[in-house]
């Protein structure tokens, strides 16, 4: 139980989607012009991160790993099926999203409209797929840890993108050099940030 | 002009450069670039990778419905990029563990995605291969001058090799760890943006 919570922690402040590995740069750029709209993606994210990475998870550990296949029989003990992940995550990543989207157009048209194209677009949001492979790299024990990992990823993720959007809001007030308009200074802050989140570092419970 | 400006190999690699115009596959440009050698590698595998999937699907683009075209685009392009990590694991292994699951992530980058709807799924086979040719180019140059400096001033090395002489260091040179952090290429890749488009004022935005 520890454990869980330190990785919750873990995977919100020091391994952060965003700060420490880049992951969902395209969409975290692009939608942060707004907090509305910013929120509400973070919770596009965070849903489909924690729809994906259990399934994910059960695919990696009783499909794909050296030896998975053993539940099935033991003649398939050493079949090494791990070359197929990129295809297998990507097509489950797809398949939530699509569902993600349907029931969003559904439910919450205004939401549906302001996340505009990007809501597709979550599928190839590589903060997703990076949260399976990453998965897929550390080996986490159950399916709880994963859980919680997914969890954590896309807090963190969501935080970092309202903050952006918070900040960007009063840059419109500011005066910036015209060169550095609009992508430049976005970088500028994200670098900042960045640096604030790197004081997490020896972060402990 | 007229003719430069919808040159499909040219105009990537600057008026309309992947990274700092499009603002595409930012993710694996930053994670990817503390060192010269995986930045190399990693431009590298995204250029065959974007020129070959714009090919397959620029062939492809009448048989596919559009409903489920991300999926059928998302398949060709994990095809593509599994091949290619397979291959970096079979002959580059020092290089692919460097990587570690930024090759995976080319899949995600968004330039595939990008170039795919915007360009493979409107124009035939060879002019998408020119533009996927040329997108790859754009990006891998961007990657490689980030990576030269972040290497150079972080660990005074290039390529793995020691360049700043030892008598520097002697001198009280020390090097600059920051550069290596993230946090670093965020900035370098402003800087490069801000050069970019002062010297291009078109791109300004408001």
């Amino acid at each position: 139980m520890e454990s869980l919570l330190s990785l919750f922690v873990k995977s919100i402040f020091i391994d952060n989607m965003i700060f420490a590995y880049f992951l969902g740069m395209c969409s975290y750029l692009a939608v942060s012009k707004n907090v509305k709209t910013a929120l509400g993606l973070g919770v596009a994210v965070t849903f489909v991160l924690v729809v994906t990475l259990p399934v994910n998870w059960v695919l990696e550990n009783y499909v794909l790993k050296e030896g998975a296949l053993k539940w099935i029989s033991g003649d398939l003990a050493s079949v090494d099926l791990s070359f197929l992940s990129f295809i297998l995550f990507i097509a489950v990543i797809a398949a939530i999203t699509q569902l993600v989207e349907m029931v969003v157009e559904k439910f919450s048209p205004s939401l549906y409209n302001s996340l505009g194209i990007f809501l597709p677009l979550i599928a190839v949001n590589c903060a997703i797929m990076g949260g399976s492979l990453f998965m897929q790299q550390r080996n986490f024990p159950t399916i709880s840890a994963a859980t919680v990992y997914s969890l954590g990823s896309g807090f963190g993720w969501t935080l970092a993108i309202v903050g952006l959007a918070a900040i960007r809001e009063k840059m419109a007030y500011c005066k910036v050099p015209d060169a550095l308009r609009g992508l430049g200074i976005t970088l500028i802050t994200v670098s900042l940030m960045a640096m604030a989140f790197m004081c997490f570092s020896g972060l402990k419970i | 002009m007229a003719e430069i400006k919808n040159n499909p190999l040219l105009t990537p690699l600057n008026l309309n450069n992947p990274l700092t115009v499009q603002v595409l596959g930012i993710c694996s440009a930053l994670a990817v670039t503390s060192k010269l050698q995986p930045a190399l590698v990693m431009g590298l595998s995204v250029t065959v990778i974007v020129a070959f999937s714009n090919v397959i699907i620029s062939l492809i683009r009448d048989t596919i419905p559009n409903r489920i075209r991300i999926i059928v685009q998302l398949v060709v392009v994990a095809t593509l990029v599994t091949i290619v990590s397979e291959i970096l694991k079979a002959y580059a292994y020092d290089v692919s563990l460097q990587l570690s699951v930024y090759v995976g992530l080319i899949i995600t980058n968004c330039i595939l995605m990008g170039r795919l709807e915007a360009f493979a799924m409107s124009n035939g086979p060879w002019a998408s291969f020119l533009d996927g040719i040329g997108n790859g180019l754009g990006y891998a140059g961007i990657l490689v001058a980030v990576g030269f400096v972040r290497e150079l001033t972080g660990s005074g090395a290039l390529f793995g090799f020691k360049v700043i002489p030892q008598s520097f260091y002697d001198a009280g040179y020390m090097n600059n760890g920051l550069m290596i952090m993230p946090p670093m290429a965020l900035v370098l890749l402003a800087c490069i943006v801000w050069y970019h488009r002062s010297k291009e004022k078109s791109l300004q935005e408001n």
